[in-house]
């Protein structure tokens, strides 16, 4: 082949990023050293400096040590565990690779991440000795948190297994049931020998039982994430080129879609339009223009655009908004605590933005979701921020360029998180007053209470799905409306047919749900009614976010209890036999967890109590805490 | 301005124009966040590449920020020729800075051995000129596949007052987003050619052609042997050891360097297209004919620690 048909060939490359996780001992630089020298990508005189190396630090006695290639640093190299995140470079006849290095130790969750933002692809190592680990787990969750949606699972040492078949399809049993629960699209399983190359460039010679092709022929075939067509035109605006009175270019990296001279674009937040009328790319003047390119832009207005704008199709716009939900990975030792004010950094615009509560903390081993009022290093959590003005954004999910956001420590400059954001809280109008203020009514709560000869409060029913909750609370209502107070039920059918028709059943969706019930109830209760409010609600941290909505003891915790046997035998509505067919997900008790309450204010036993003595406890109850009076 | 050109929709894009956007995309975001940025300009292949993508990135103004030698005297003088006519077609100021102390002290390779000389008029030089003109970013060519410990170096890196570097303790960098925040003082080094290969670095050079400095392509040179590596005879500086004679060799430069410590190697590659021939099917890393990284196996990340790019 002559040199031009060689660079013709490079030039042809495409570019994959992958990132691989494993831990410690499960021979991730081992396997990464072997890609890089059975590729070639090893020079000589590289080769010969690992041999020494060898001698003084490797494990393999005097045989080069191939992951000495990979483990960058001296401190490393002492210590024998990859430290940070590294990236590795080989090239194949077909492809051109980026891998992101990262370590397994569990405090490193913040380099994985680092590492997985990029990615579009990612290996997990298991030792075929020991199976799924909890860093497995925690591994694969942080790639699904990320976004990355291609995985290859690649069961390691499969040589102290003795190349055993059996070992290799429980463990990938085992991981597949894991992963339902996460957000993962396809899955690739291999029985490797990273030691030895067995399936790693060629297959091996001692698991005729597989069938599947090597881990580097796998690689060279993933889908480089192509994006759909028709995803929405994103260009943050990065830098305004005034080049000369009738040259005013708007530069960028087009973060999602297409655009062709004449489009029609409006500038968020500000709202105001105009029409494209040159597109500059790398080499010059071109029509269109894609994701992924770094482009400058001319428009047929002079409109005010500044840095950090978003340039959008007037039909397909960015959220715009001044509060946002996101999952957030915190990074530093000094803990996220909410109200204090950080900077962050969405696409290219910087601003101020404060954590108002947190959600929720997810486990990153069990995925379970806990009560946090700090963030500490390495945790993520589910995160309320309020921004110093109204920003233009996405959700992670849809457009990950217009969906992230670093924070940034105003005193000491780091970069402290990294955001994924799930959902505006409040959408503000573009070109519009954002100044919401909560009006001050003329008639006081206490007055309005006082004329209904009751004290406003929630009472908020919580328990597994046939506990009894609406049962005891319709119940409670007919007694309350007898006896002249005035109350209203919110249970789920009068809220997500309504309300809350646009949302589902996943974690985000269901607290989502309960907020807004909440704020329902907060408005309610300002009425002075006895608001009831029926809903499995599962999560300790979203019951905790409704009472901090009232004022102190207005709420009412009331957990109406029976075991899972016993609400699995009454299953009112079948809910329970379909969730155990499988035809309905995320069903609690089943497969998502009931995180019971610690401290309520009544607990009810149905399981020894009627619907009568539950609601005649509950009149007791509220007699003395002169709700009714 | 040329016609325009189509692209097809969604058209798929090659690793080199991924790479070519992600470098520019770094570029306009330091001058759009910092109030003084500098580029390093080394004269050697890996700077002119992220030259001329600073060119791209800012057309049709020039580059919003001057070029920045820093001069140790001791380089060959087909690149101070280059260096003066490159910078010139740019639109863009450059700034010659050498460390006078360390040229009032007589240092040089030959003198004070390559490890004092790099120091003092490389690295403290470096130092010097960053904290006189006060630059907040510095442009750097480095790429991550050179060395060991360049690749965990972020691309933007930050550096103390001291210019310091702590690996230990670099900023997390996520999808693509920098933190360019700095304290007065502090600033960071910035290398826009992070993921970029050598052969990447060959072939955009061919794609783009990018003009380079002699020095890379084989022609007759004198040289003499010493340690292993092969020396040119730049100027009379080169103190000759008894016994030794240049002599005429058909010789290249993969790297360029203070030529004392560069070492060349024999190839008949005369055309770009011939040296990236012996690139690709070369079994050697391309630092290798430099002699400062030899002392240990990670002397490179001492340097770096002190201030060196």
């Amino acid at each position: 082949m002559s040199i031009e048909q060689i660079l013709e060939q490079h030039g042809q490359k495409d570019l994959l990023r992958f990132i691989t996780c494993g831990s410690v001992d499960d021979g991730k630089s081992t396997l990464i050293g072997r890609l890089l020298f059975d590729s070639k990508q090893v020079y000589e005189d590289q080769l010969s400096a690992v041999e020494r190396d060898s001698r003084k630090w490797g494990t393999q006695g005097d045989a080069a040590d191939l992951a000495l290639l990979v483990d960058g640093l001296q401190s490393e190299r002492e210590q024998g565990i990859t430290i940070d995140v590294s990236y590795r470079f080989f090239a194949t006849a077909r492809r051109k690779f980026i891998i992101a290095d990262t370590p397994g130790h569990e405090q490193y969750t913040r380099n994985m991440a680092t590492g997985a933002s990029t990615a579009q692809a990612a290996v997990i190592l298991i030792d075929a000795r020991h199976g799924l680990q909890l860093q497995t787990r925690r591994h694969s969750f942080i790639v699904s948190l990320l976004g990355i949606r291609q995985v290859v699972v690649a069961i390691n040492k499969m040589d102290l297994v003795n190349y055993e078949q059996a070992r290799f399809e429980a463990i990938c049993e085992d991981y597949r049931r894991f992963a339902s629960k996460l957000d993962i699209e396809t899955i690739h399983f291999l029985p490797v020998v990273a030691l030895h190359g067995d399936n790693i460039t060629r297959a091996s010679e001692h698991m005729d039982w597989f069938q599947g092709e090597p881990l580097l022929t796998l690689l060279e075939s993933l889908p480089v994430s192509a994006q759909r067509s028709d995803a929405p035109f994103r260009l943050p605006v990065q830098y305004v080129n005034r080049h000369s009175a009738d040259f005013r270019g708007f530069a960028g990296t087009i973060s999602s879609g297409q655009i062709r001279q004449g489009d029609r674009l409006m500038v968020m937040p500000s709202g105001r339009q105009s029409e494209v009328a040159r597109i500059l790319g790398a080499s010059g003047d071109v029509t269109e223009a894609h994701a992924g390119q770094s482009i400058t832009l001319t428009l047929a207005d002079e409109i005010d655009i500044s840095r950090g704008d978003v340039l959008a199709r007037p039909d397909d716009k960015p959220r715009v908004a001044d509060a946002l939900d996101a999952r957030v990975v915190w990074m530093v030792d000094q803990p996220m605590l909410p109200g204090r004010q950080y900077d962050i950094k969405l696409g290219t615009c910087t601003l101020a933005a404060t954590p108002q509560l947190i959600h929720h903390r997810i486990d990153v081993n069990t995925l379970e979701h806990q009560h946090a009022e700090q963030l500490d290093l390495n945790e993520i959590a589910l995160v309320r921020w309020q921004l110093g003005r109204p920003a233009a954004f996405d959700a992670y999910s849809e457009l990950a360029g217009t969906g992230s956001f670093v924070v940034i420590d105003r005193v000491s400059n780091l970069t402290v998180g990294a955001g994924m954001i799930v959902r505006p809280v409040t959408d503000s109008l573009a070109d519009k007053s954002q100044n919401v203020v909560w009006h001050e009514h003329k008639i006081a709560k206490s007055q309005r209470a006082r004329q209904k000869s009751q004290r406003p409060a929630v009472l908020w029913f919580t328990g597994l799905s046939g506990a009894g909750k609406s049962s005891v609370a319709n119940a409670l209502e007919q007694a309350l409306f007898q006896r002249g107070h005035h109350s209203y039920l919110l249970d789920g059918d009068n809220v997500r047919h309504g309300l809350n028709r646009d949302l589902g059943f996943t974690d985000e969706d269901r607290v989502e749900n309960i907020r807004r019930i909440g704020e329902v109830a907060r408005l309610m209760a300002d009425a002075g009614l006895v608001v009831l409010s029926a809903f499995i609600s599962p999560f300790r941290a979203d019951r905790a976010m409704v009472r901090e909505l009232m004022e102190p003891g207005e709420f009412v915790e009331i957990y109406v209890h029976a075991s899972l046997e016993t609400c699995e035998n009454r299953d009112p509505k079948g809910l329970y036999a379909k969730a155990r067919a499988g035809t309905i997900r995320h069903f609690t008790g089943i497969d998502s967890p009931y995180e019971a309450p610690e401290k309520p204010e009544v607990v009810l036993d149905t399981e020894k109590l009627s619907i009568e003595e539950s609601v005649d406890e509950l009149l007791d109850y509220l007699r003395k805490r002169q709700i009714l009076v | 301005m040329n016609a325009p050109k189509p692209l097809a929709a969604g058209q798929r894009m090659s690793h080199l124009d991924t790479l070519e956007a992600e470098a520019i995309h770094i570029i306009r975001e330091v001058a759009a966040e910092f109030e003084r940025p500098v580029m390093l300009y080394s004269i050697g292949k890996d700077s002119s590449v992220m030259l001329h993508l600073a060119r791209k990135a800012f057309s049709p103004s020039p580059p919003p920020f001057p070029l920045l030698h820093v001069d140790t005297t001791w380089k060959f003088k087909a690149m101070y020729a280059f260096r003066d006519q490159i910078a010139e077609a740019a639109g863009m100021e450059l700034i010659v800075h050498i460390n006078q102390q360390g040229v009032d002290q007589g240092v040089g390779p030959f003198t004070h051995g390559s490890r004092v000389h790099t120091d003092i008029m490389k690295t403290q030089a470096l130092k010097q000129a960053l904290s006189q003109y006060g630059f907040d970013a510095a442009f750097g060519g480095a790429r991550r596949d050179e060395e060991r410990s360049r690749a965990k170096e972020r691309v933007f890196s930050f550096r103390d007052r001291h210019h310091g570097w702590d690996p230990k303790n670099q900023r997390p960098e996520l999808w693509n987003l920098y933190n360019g925040r700095v304290h007065k003082g502090e600033s960071i080094r910035v290398f826009p050619l992070s993921n970029w290969t050598e052969l990447d670095i060959w072939q955009y050079i061919h794609a783009e052609n990018i003009p380079m400095v002699p020095l890379y392509f084989a022609a007759e040179r004198p040289v003499v042997e010493r340690d292993g590596m092969l020396l040119m005879v730049d100027d009379e500086r080169l103190p000759l050891k008894p016994g030794e004679q240049p002599q005429m060799k058909s010789v290249r430069f993969r790297t360029l360097g203070c030529y004392p410590l560069t070492g060349a190697v024999e190839s008949s590659a005369s055309t770009l297209l011939e040296v990236i021939e012996e690139t690709i099917s070369v079994r050697h890393s391309e630092r290798q004919g430099r002699a400062i990284d030899k002392d240990a196996g990670a002397s490179m990340e001492d340097k770096k620690r002190q201030g060196y790019f």
